[in-house]
């Protein structure tokens, strides 16, 4: 089995690996460009994680408050990602997302709309303006069932259920990719000169998370693996709002449209809590009374935006320390009430799927009675370090866009701001890699020895005969990473959590799965459990070494945000086995973007 | 408080298998997927399951639970009787690829075949118009999570492997019907859901709507709409032009498409 002439090739010039919102919209872009495009799943096409993206679009189409324009985003962007964010790469998303938008309605998407007809755009957290484009709370449906449709009626190569463990690489440039299918087991190779990376997240690595099996961190283990670097992984965002209750549900997340569309946090003594915790950097724009706050929604000239809707990172401190101090529900979380706020009829019409989630999984009225929420592993910031115009990776060839890029969105990500991301760059990076693709002349070549050792790798789990069950190493990972490198960090925790990764990776060696090749979870999970280990290490060095707390990164031992931090980036690159993290520069932006920090 | 929970799990191949029986300890508030992941975990590693948001949203966690087809991560354990044995069965209407996953790429193929929406121009300063109104009928529509569990159950396809030809089913008559009240789309699309669809096998029992785990009135909002406008369409293209809803300004050529197979 292991014979590279027996194994199924295919030659394409674009190989796109992932088919969530970015990887689509690749694959379209490259489509359109005139390549010949492999689209690459894990799951059935249709079910990434862009599937459950609820809130909305971010997109300064202004058809809410014609005030806002791309610069009121890209300084929202900025300032929720505390300035670390690529500058370049936050401009071209304000600047491109409007039209990413539309296009997608040109494509079938039917959006709510506003009274005049056009999309309707609501609140969001860390936006001046109503700015995000939904349906219900299903937007992300909307969105991947649109790009879905047309990449199907584009007729392009779909090969779902296949996941790719290995990219090839003819010593200069990307040459191809490994894979199995996960029906039955079997090996396939792709020879292309360009790959795209569109592999989501991370955060199965985590106890307590939003994300699905799938988000095991493959394409950044991929892209570290082909020599490229990942950038800002110390930054992982918790979503403040996750289900607590029951515990099969904990970590499901509870829309932050519950608080753009009027939902308040109270503590235990029935205290909005969030007013306590409005930090420095966002006084000026922020409410300091329930009045003002309450009046903002529907006037948003004459008043602040309410403290629940300070950026996910200050709203998540906030809920874990009225929890630590004890003013916590019974289940561990803290009160979100939108029942108090508005009509049962409001609230069913605008989130549906929550009303709908609580109803069936937690015998909670939402209507009626406040939800208990906490936070969740949910996004991680970090990511392939790319060019900001092509998304093109330092290594020739290979492209990252979507949650697998890093750069956009700093420190922390705005919510709305991903989908908006995937479209963006997503279709940079299909345009990109189907260019350099047409001007490649040789074709891309896999060399047998490599498709024999990608193989081997794969089968080792089969021969081993250790006594180490894939669950439960996965489940102590998420223990470490959960307790050790979670929410709140210092430096002698994340020593021990590097301590316990390298026992953990001893252990994988001693792996071994039951059964035969066809669809096996166990054989499946023990493959993406080493690309898991990776990632987590990363996470862990980079947040180790950046002395100060910033966005998605928190230090106990280092509270303060560092002014000489906030010009620096840390990359992670695979030296061997081991990750190396260095300090770079962070890109200086051009003056006249500068000059919009300066104005109120 | 947990309790012990006694399950039979179909397992096995294309080749053939059988029920299972495992005695899984499970907590209050849970469901059927996790019991399933507790066996995967602590039993049977290699036991086949699709899953992904475990929260009804994505509809890969498919299956039939004493009989009924159903989402397993929207099925709470609270549901049984204590001391009931739940058995766990893969989606019938289509192959077996191994214990509860089957192969389901015939809703794939079919999704080929449902021609491109093919809307209006835009207007000059680059936005469509169109009411909150007019959206809503299509939105019900594309609530869908693709869990096919309405194909499972539709009886012209569950029995009837022969059938498949001819019959997209539940799932892509909605598709037809999106695109006919589509406020912007452009095409005409009853010939084809009448001779390549096969909506005219469609008996109305109404088994799809009520296995739809989104709520989607199948039956009553797609299929008959789209039947009557079937009947309609040798009389007058008029009718169907008028009924494409909310039509004001020029009423667009109206043609059948062209095929993306054919
Ligand atoms: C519950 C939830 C709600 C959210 N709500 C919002 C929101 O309202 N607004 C917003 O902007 N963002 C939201 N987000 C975030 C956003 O949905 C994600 O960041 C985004 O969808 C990621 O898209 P992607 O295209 O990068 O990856 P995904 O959609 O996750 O797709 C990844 C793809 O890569 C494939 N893949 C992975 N590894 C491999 C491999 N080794 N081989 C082959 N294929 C592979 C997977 O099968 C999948 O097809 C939400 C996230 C969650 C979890
Ligand atoms: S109503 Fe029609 S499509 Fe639905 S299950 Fe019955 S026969 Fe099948
Ligand atoms: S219409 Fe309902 S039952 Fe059928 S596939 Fe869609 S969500 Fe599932
Ligand atoms: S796992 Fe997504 S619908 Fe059940």
């Amino acid at each position: 089995m292991t014979d590279p002439s027996s194994i199924e090739r295919h030659t394409f010039d674009v190989v796109v690996v992932g088919a969530g919102g970015a990887g689509l919209r690749a694959a379209i872009a490259a489509h359109d460009a005139g390549a010949k495009v492999a689209l690459v799943c894990k799951s059935l096409l249709g079910k990434a994680h862009t599937v459950m993206a609820e809130g909305g679009i971010a997109a300064a189409m202004g058809n809410v408050w014609s005030e806002d324009n791309w610069k009121v985003h890209f300084r929202d962007t900025m300032r929720g990602g505390k300035m670390l964010n690529h500058w370049r790469m936050a401009q071209l998303h304000a600047q491109e997302a409007p039209e990413r938008v539309h296009e997608l309605e040109e494509w079938g998407a039917l959006f709510d709309r506003t009274p005049d007809g056009l999309i309707s755009q609501r609140d969001f957290g860390g936006h001046r303006y109503a700015r995000l484009a939904h349906v219900g709370d299903r937007t992300g449906l909307e969105l991947i069932r649109t790009l879905q449709q047309r990449a199907v009626a584009l007729g392009i190569s779909v090969f779902m259920e296949c996941t790719i463990t290995k990219l090839f690489s003819d010593g200069e440039r990307v040459s191809g990719a490994f894979g199995y299918w996960r029906e039955s087991g079997r090996f396939i190779v792709f020879e292309a000169p360009s790959v795209v990376l569109a592999t989501g997240g991370i955060g199965k690595s985590y106890k307590v998370t939003s994300n699905s099996w799938e988000y095991t961190g493959d394409g950044h283990a991929l892209a570290l693996a082909a020599g490229a670097d990942l950038v800002n992984m110390e930054f992982v965002q918790f979503h403040p709002t996750g289900m607590v209750w029951p515990p099969s549900v904990k970590g499901i997340l509870v829309t932050e449209s519950v608080r753009g569309d009027g939902g308040v946090l109270r503590n235990s003594e029935g205290r909005r809590f969030m007013f306590d915790y409005i930090p420095e950097f966002f006084k000026a724009e922020t409410a300091d009374t329930e009045e003002e706050a309450d009046r903002w929604y529907n006037d948003k000239t004459n008043n602040r935006r309410p403290p629940e809707l300070l950026p996910r990172d200050e709203v998540a401190r906030a809920i874990n320390a009225e929890v630590k101090a004890g003013r916590g529900t019974p289940h561990g979380g803290v009160y979100l009430d939108i029942a108090s706020r508005h009509p049962a009829e409001y609230i069913k019409r605008r989130l549906p799927s929550m009303y709908h989630q609580f109803k069936e999984l937690a015998d909670v009225d939402i209507t009626a009675e406040p939800m208990e929420v906490g936070p969740t592993c949910h996004y991680v910031m970090g990511g392939v370090a790319v060019d900001p115009d092509t998304g093109e990776s330092d290594v020739p060839g290979l492209y990252a866009a979507g949650e697998v890029a890093g750069g956009m969105h700093g420190s922390n990500r705005l919510g709305g701001n991903s989908l908006s991301d995937l479209l963006v760059f997503g279709r940079r990076a299909g345009l990109n890699a189907a260019y350099a693709a047409a001007r490649k002349r040789e074709r891309a070549s896999v060399s047998d020895d490599d498709v024999r050792a990608a193989a081997e790798h794969a089968l080792a789990p089969f021969s081993s005969t250790g006594d180490e069950n894939p669950y439960s190493v996965q489940h102590d990972l998420q223990e470490v990473m959960h307790s050790l490198v979670g929410i709140i960090r210092t430096a002698e925790e994340m020593q021990q959590a590097l301590d316990k990764l390298t026992e953990l990776r001893k252990r994988t060696a001693r792996m071994s799965v039951e059964g035969h090749r066809q669809y096996n979870p166990g054989w499946h999970l023990a493959l993406d459990l080493h690309n898991m280990l990776l990632v987590s290490e990363c996470i862990a060095r980079a947040a180790l070494e950046r002395t100060e707390s910033r966005g998605g990164h928190t230090r106990d031992d280092y509270p303060a945000t560092d002014d000489t931090w906030g010009t620096i980036n840390l990359l992670c690159r695979l030296d061997g086995d081991s990750v190396n993290v260095r300090q770079v520069p962070l890109p200086s932006m051009p003056d006249e973007l500068r000059a919009l920090f300066d104005e109120k | 408080m947990g309790y012990d929970l006694n399950m039979k799990v179909w397992r096995g191949d294309a080749t053939g298998g059988e029920l299972v029986p495992y005695t899984v300890p499970v907590e209050e508030g849970e469901v059927v997927l996790d019991a399933l992941h507790r066996i995967q975990a602590t039993q049977s590693g290699d036991l086949a399951v699709r899953w992904n948001c475990k929260a009804g949203k994505c509809g890969s966690c498919s299956a039939e639970i004493n009989g009924k087809p159903r989402l397993t991560c929207m099925t709470r354990l609270s549901t049984f009787e204590r001391g009931e044995t739940v058995t766990v069965t893969p989606m019938r209407t289509f192959p077996i690829i191994r214990d509860l996953v089957t192969d389901v790429s015939y809703n794939f193929k079919v999704a080929e075949t449902i021609p491109a929406f093919a809307p209006e121009k835009r207007r000059d300063d680059g936005t469509y118009r169109m009411q909150q109104e007019d959206v809503e009928r299509g939105q019900e529509f594309r609530k869908c999570i693709e869990c096919f569990l309405c194909q499972d159950v539709c009886h012209v396809i569950r029995d009837h492997e022969e059938n498949k030809q001819a019959f997209s089913g539940p799932r892509f008559f909605l598709r037809y019907a999106e695109l006919e009240m589509h406020p912007l789309d452009t095409n005409d699309h009853r010939k084809l859901a009448q001779e390549r669809a096969g909506i005219g096998l469609c008996n109305i029992t109404k088994c799809c709507t009520e296995v739809c785990p989104e709520g989607i009135k199948i039956t009553d909002n797609a299929i008959i709409p789209v039947k009557e406008r079937v009947v309609d369409r040798s009389f007058d293209p008029v009718t169907w032009l008028g009924r494409k809803i909310f039509r004001r300004d020029q009423l667009p050529e109206s043609q059948t498409p062209t095929l993306p197979q054919d």
